[in-house]
């Protein structure tokens, strides 16, 4: 007996219910898809924090005000964060490793232009240190100058959404806009950065920092400092050189209560990709599930086949058909079904995956691909070989006695 | 594994001689003291018995010998046990007790895999119910045992075929079984029967669901077997197709009561010997 005919017995069987065959490949195929796709979509969201760390900038960190989670309770005043502190951060002598300090206070204003109204979301006064730690990049215009923080002067970056919702079409740089009452002129317009969170992170206007403080929010507290260390090995070394001085200026003695609270971007990031890691999981497990359902519903369908058919089994064997060619060929009906249903599961999810799904865009594993194809097929290996069995070890005279 | 090898051969040669041994030639089937019982205790039918021992009261057994060439009828009501003995015979069934040596091969001592090589070569099972495989087309059909017996695509085509038209079905070959009349489904099963060359031909009731012209027709394909030289025992009710047979046994409740002789074992069967009284009387 040729594995070439033994396909094309189990061909011929699959054929004559075409229906039936179809609908338990459908269930091979969802898995396998869902396997392939949810996959995807779990890889794509942690590739997509993956390339917002890199976008962040490493190197960056930040000091914000206020204790960490128990840390104010101890201490005995909150002192805030000043432009003093900043300048004492940039001192090479007692801060070698960090490399630029730019003071940054935010606030929320309505930008208007034209009679367009829009909210800007993040109104941020600072350095032009700013750019580089922050990672922002102008791709009109130019940055603000370290003369126009000490002049005061009212120019601004604005991000890409920023400059379409305010301006449209029109080119920014060198216009005025109103921003909370006080006229601003746009010197450049930063690249799209793009995100995934909950705020755009292009929704942006960055001025200088006396100016923001002088229109909006006062001299008083910076609302965070930005600090760029040397190097991305340098981010721990920069870490506890802030601490250390932050400590002394803040006249703490305590480690454990501190005022301030330091944190690298990248560590953030690398909390929310661990959780993404779960999140993948999970998909991956509701996935996993899907494919064992189809398998079962193999199961059931070669049961019923081998039920039905099992008159034909007794011909077989009557006319001298050995167990290992009934369990072959009820093997091979089971394994193709696993077979084609995996392989159109495989194109089904390859073609899902090119399609944006909740704001994510899929990132095919590879490794996925190929195991889905090889759990299905192996399923129907496994899970075929039941009835095949079954089917294999009917008595001759049985079976055919069978109704 | 001896036996396993022996068929082998036997099943390669072509249409196969009957084997000279040193002595007379081995009968082609040997049954023994054989008894079939279903179910246990008082619930138990007795489907063999053979007579009854006057003294002890115990089963004997069922003592049957069908010599190379011969062609028997097993005739007896629905109950007799035919059917099982004839089951017994192809080795779809297995006795409860008893030997049963077919061409000289003790069937009872085989395993799965040994008895599926001899129901494959050395027994040509034609049923009732012609019992086709479905959706396979004639050619297919006939073609299917030499497949199980691993012969090469061209030579089981070539063989199915010279099978087919021995059977007078060389028209038919591409036809599915819901495309041929009864009598034809049933002349494509004898044709499957006899591919292999077996060494006996079993038939439970071929002629039973066909009208009288085909049972003509399969019946003249068997006797132009037998004359050819196959041993064919067949299983019937109807007097007319016992007539075809050259010896008759009768089977009443699980014993043979009647074993007639009609026609020598060497030669042609009665009906085409005396043909021309065979139709008188069988119209």
């Amino acid at each position: 007996m040729s594995l070439f005919q033994t396909l094309r017995f189990a061909f011929g069987g699959l054929a004559a219910n075409k229906v039936r065959s179809a609908l338990t490949m459908l269930g091979v195929l969802i898995g396998v898809a869902a396997v392939i796709v949810l996959l995807a979509v779990g890889n794509g969201s942690s590739q997509a924090v993956k390339d917002s760390i890199e976008k962040l900038g490493t190197n960056a960190l930040t000091v914000s005000s206020g204790g960490g989670f128990g840390g104010s309770r101890s201490a005995t005043a909150t002192k805030p964060l000043t432009v003093d502190d900043a300048r004492a951060l940039a001192d090479p002598a007692s801060a070698p490793h960090i490399e630029s300090v730019a003071p940054e206070t935010t606030t929320s204003q309505t930008a208007l232009y034209q009679g367009t109204s829009h909210t800007v979301s993040q109104v941020v006064g600072t350095y032009p240190a700013y750019f580089k730690a922050s990672n922002s990049k102008v791709t009109k215009g130019d940055y603000f100058s370290d003369d126009d923080v000490l002049g005061a002067r009212k120019v601004a970056v604005i991000g890409s959404t920023t400059a379409t919702d305010v301006f449209g079409t029109a080119d920014p740089v060198g216009r005025k806009m109103t921003l909370g009452g006080t006229p601003f002129t746009v010197v450049g317009v930063l690249a799209t950065k793009g995100g995934t969170g909950f705020q755009d992170p292009d929704d942006v206007v960055v001025a200088p920092l006396p100016t923001v403080q002088n229109a909006f929010t006062g001299f008083g507290s910076l609302g965070q400092i930005l600090v760029e260390a040397k190097s991305a090995d340098a981010t721990t070394q920069a870490q506890d050189e802030i601490t250390t001085v932050l400590m002394g200026r803040h006249g703490i003695k305590d480690p454990t209560a501190l005022d301030f609270r330091v944190s690298s971007q990248a560590s953030l990031l690398t909390t929310q990709a661990d959780t993404n890691k779960t999140f993948t999981v999970l998909l991956g497990a509701v996935a996993a599930i899907s494919l064992l359902v189809g398998g079962i519903g193999i199961t059931n369908i070669m049961l019923v086949t081998v039920t039905e058919r099992t008159r034909e089994i007794g011909i077989r064997k009557a006319i001298g058909a050995p167990r290992g060619v009934i369990l072959g060929q009820f093997l091979a009906e089971s394994t193709l079904l696993s077979l084609i249903g995996g392989g159109l599961g495989v194109a089904a999810g390859l073609i899902g995956s090119h399609f944006t799904i909740v704001g994510i865009k899929p990132v095919i594993i590879p490794e996925s691909v190929v195991g889905a194809f090889a759990i299905a097929v192996a399923i129907g290996l496994f899970f075929g070989g039941y009835p095949a069995n079954r089917a294999a070890s009917l008595r001759p005279i049985e079976a055919l006695r069978h109704e | 594994m001896t036996p396993l090898r022996w068929s082998r051969r036997t099943a390669a040669l072509p249409e196969s001689a009957p084997e000279k041994g040193p002595w007379a030639p081995a009968p082609v089937i040997e049954v023994r003291s054989l008894i079939k019982t279903y179910g246990h205790g008082d619930a138990a039918v007795h489907a063999l018995s053979g007579p009854v021992d006057p003294v002890s009261g115990a089963a004997l057994g069922v003592e049957l010998v069908v010599q190379q060439g011969d062609f028997v009828a097993v005739m007896g009501s629905s109950g007799s046990g035919k059917s099982t003995l004839m089951n017994i015979l192809g080795c779809l069934d297995v006795p409860t007790s008893g030997r049963y040596l077919l061409d000289g091969i003790h069937v009872g001592g085989l395993d799965e895999r040994q008895l599926s090589l001899v129901r494959n070569r050395k027994i040509g099972f034609v049923f009732q119910s012609f019992n086709l495989v479905p959706r396979t087309p004639a050619l297919a059909q006939v073609e299917l045992p030499l497949a199980y017996a691993g012969v090469k695509p061209a030579e089981r085509r070539r063989r199915a075929e010279a099978a087919l038209t021995l059977v007078g079905l060389a028209d038919r070959m591409d036809h599915r079984p819901n495309e041929l009349s009864g009598g034809q489904q049933q002349r494509v099963a004898v044709a499957r029967a006899l591919v292999t060359a077996p060494a006996m031909l079993l038939a439970d009731e071929p002629t039973g669901n066909l009208d009288s012209h085909s049972t003509e027709e399969v019946l003249a394909v068997v006797d132009r077997l037998n004359a050819a030289g196959r041993t064919v025992v067949l299983i019937t009710h109807e007097d007319e197709v016992a007539r075809h047979a050259k010896r008759v046994v009768r089977l009443v409740d699980g014993r043979i009561v009647d074993d007639v002789r009609q026609a020598p074992v060497d030669g042609p069967p009665p009906a085409m010997r005396d043909d021309a009284s065979l139709v008188g009387g069988g119209r």
